[in-house]
């Protein structure tokens, strides 16, 4: 994985010292909550409903055993002994207090971490497939692309004050795992000719207007990737909206130009920015590249998994994914106890998952956009020792892709932006549906909770999505039916009238009747959604 | 009723204007009545207390509480982490909040 040089030290040791001053200043009383907010959020430091929220960058989900410990230590040190794994693939605590934060910027500054740009209108962490490097399915490890637009829209003097937030992703396989076309731009490495090059989809979101991005571009050589990113960029710094939070988003630009005009404008522009020479010598990406060199893994190691044990039989089914070498296994460890907080882990969890990844996956974690965390390269062999290990730390939970498996913001409980608690309503669907064989027999159900029109829970983009508003002051839950974040991406569709937090749990369980009664062959909830309609659903939900 | 809260400059914490200073408690929270601005103004000017907000509260017997079921929940705590919340001991210290 990446390795910090002396150019990355000095930004990050200036930037903490930066931030370590104007903490002082305020505290002292120098500068005004009005001064200082701007301040304190590009650097992650949040306000929120109990104390601040300091939101900590994992640049593409990707963390060694060391920056893992890391992460825990704060947990234990600052916080109080949780972290938060969240939708962008970071992590954030909710404790931090402020005259600690330039202590833990210094902590996170020691293993190559910080806060910088989790926050802001500016281009936030870049994410991607958590499975990177190791899935079966990829042309190319798309990494090292992401780490590239890391360092290229790290403190973009252009792009540091845009008219909105601004996300991107980068996968490399057709199979999308980190719900590319929902971003602001989504990157997907493809091949042409024998030539991978970077088909380019700008202007997908979720929030209060969710959009699937158009493609913009089929194939761009990778030669000229981040050229095509900065004209992509300036067309929208120079119209995107700045008189309307609502309505600052690329997407609402693209939407409203229409996406051909876009592209003309992005196309004119790039002849221009192509001539700035902004795209790296072709050594500078080898240097980055070699970083991300597969590991050391035995091609001879053995492929038959010893399944005697019928608990462990049950995990590797659904929490094991194939590997692109033989005698290997990608290890996805649920966040999603039954009745526990999605994303949340102790800070003995951390450790715990740091150790395993030290022992036996070539000390490689990966942070998912659905809150779980991966260990993208261990040997079948160790698989039960890593079982045990996580099954006693109550990490070992069988459910990936299933309905347990909740995406859930973290919603009124903690969130300023909320309007209604989403983890209350994932634990209680989580507890209905505990039964791993009922689980098992719906298959692949996406369950998103969001908090708020926000939608930092996803819900657009759930099989079964649930949408939290305020109604004359109680909560009340919006159910949405059909949306997508993978490679079929769909956005979701509101069934009708909202629930109560026990209603919208009835709601769910006749909705899951319906399909069960419904479905064809082979058809996930989705499919069946896709085939049949809302029609059937509503009538089940609302007789 | 009107309640005075904000959060806390160096904690973060939730703070609640008792009259006379901030405390973290809810039953110590004053009712500030007609004279809420004058209060924040000066409270925001000591810049002790990160952006100071009035609300609107009820007095009952075990003391004023937010209307609102967000400064309800800022009030006690995240309702699924009781011990986390002020009371951690007190399993019926969230009764009030939902």
């Amino acid at each position: 994985m990446y390795k910090y040089d002396e150019y990355d030290h000095a930004m990050v040791a200036a930037r903490v010292a930066e931030f370590s001053d104007q903490v002082k200043r305020r505290l002292a009383g120098e500068i005004t909550e009005d001064q200082f907010k701007p301040l304190r959020l590009m650097n992650g430091l949040y306000l929120q409903l109990h104390a601040y929220m300091l939101r900590v960058a994992v640049p593409y989900g990707t963390l060694d055993s060391r920056q893992m410990r890391m992460l825990a230590h704060i947990a234990r040190k600052y916080d109080r002994d949780y972290g938060h794994f969240t939708t962008r693939q970071n992590i954030q605590y909710n404790w931090i207090k402020l005259e600690d934060a330039p202590a833990i910027l210094e902590d996170l500054a020691s293993v190559e971490m910080h806060a910088i740009q989790t926050s802001g209108n500016c281009i936030r962490n870049i994410s991607s497939d958590q499975w990177a490097g190791a899935a079966a399915d990829e042309i190319t490890d798309p990494r090292p692309w992401a780490e590239l637009l890391r360092q290229w829209s790290s403190f973009h003097p252009e792009f540091s004050y845009l008219p909105r937030k601004f996300k991107i992703a980068v996968i490399a396989a057709d199979e999308d795992r980190a719900a590319m076309r929902l971003h602001d731009i989504g990157i997907q490495i493809v091949e042409k000719d024998g030539q991978h090059g970077a088909a380019f989809y700008v202007g997908g979101g979720m929030g209060r207007t969710p959009m699937i991005a158009p493609l913009i571009k089929d194939f761009v050589p990778l030669d000229d990737m981040l050229s095509y990113a900065e004209a992509c960029l300036r067309v929208y710094n120079r119209y995107g909206r700045r008189d309307n939070i609502y309505k600052a988003r690329i997407k609402i630009l693209i939407h409203e130009l229409g996406a051909d005009e876009y592209r003309r404008q992005v196309e004119e522009e790039f002849v221009h920015v192509k001539s700035l020479g902004i795209d790296p010598p072709k050594a500078e990406f080898d240097r980055i590249a070699a970083q991300f060199a597969p590991p050391p893994l035995d091609a001879s190691a053995p492929d038959e998994i010893d399944r005697s044990d019928p608990d462990f039989a049950v995990w590797v089914d659904q929490n094991v994914a194939a590997h692109k070498l033989p005698g290997h296994a990608i290890v996805n460890i649920s966040l999603k106890p039954v009745g526990g907080i999605p994303g949340d882990a102790s800070s003995a969890q951390i450790d715990l998952m740091a150790d395993l990844a030290e022992k036996y996956g070539h000390d490689e974690l990966r942070v998912t956009h659905a809150q779980n965390i991966v260990l993208p390269h261990v040997r079948k062999a160790d698989l039960y020792a890593i079982w045990q290990a996580l099954d006693a730390a109550g990490l070992a939970t069988p459910n990936l892709d299933l309905i347990s498996d909740i995406i859930a913001c973290p919603g009124l409980d903690y969130c300023s932006l909320a309007n209604a608690r989403s983890i209350p309503v994932a634990q209680k669907i989580a507890t209905r549906f505990s039964d791993l064989g009922r689980q098992k027999e719906l298959g692949e159900l996406k369950l998103k909770i969001s908090g708020c029109i926000n939608a930092c829970g996803h819900h657009h983009a759930g099989h079964i999505g649930i949408l939290g508003v305020d109604r004359k002051g109680t909560e009340n839950y919006q159910l949405l039916l059909g949306g997508s974040g993978a490679e079929d991406v769909s956005l979701g569709t509101i069934t009708g009238p909202g629930f109560d937090e026990d209603g919208v749990v009835d709601a769910i369980e006749r909705v899951t009747d319906k399909y069960l009664a419904e479905r064809a062959e082979g058809e996930r909830f989705v499919d069946t959604y896709r085939r049949i309609g809302m029609a059937p659903f509503k009538e089940a939900i609302y007789g | 009723m009107k309640l005075l809260t904000g959060n806390d400059l160096k904690t973060g914490f939730v703070t609640w204007w008792t009259g006379a200073d901030w405390s973290l408690h809810i039953e110590d929270a004053a009712d500030v009545g007609e004279h809420g601005e004058a209060v924040l103004a000066v409270e925001e000017a000591a810049r002790r207390v990160n952006a100071p907000y009035i609300i609107a509260g009820e007095a009952t017997a075990d003391g004023p509480r937010p209307a609102h079921i967000k400064d309800r929940i800022r009030a006690l705590g995240p309702t699924v982490r009781p011990d986390l919340t002020l009371k951690p001991a007190d399993p019926a210290a969230g009764d009030w909040v939902i």
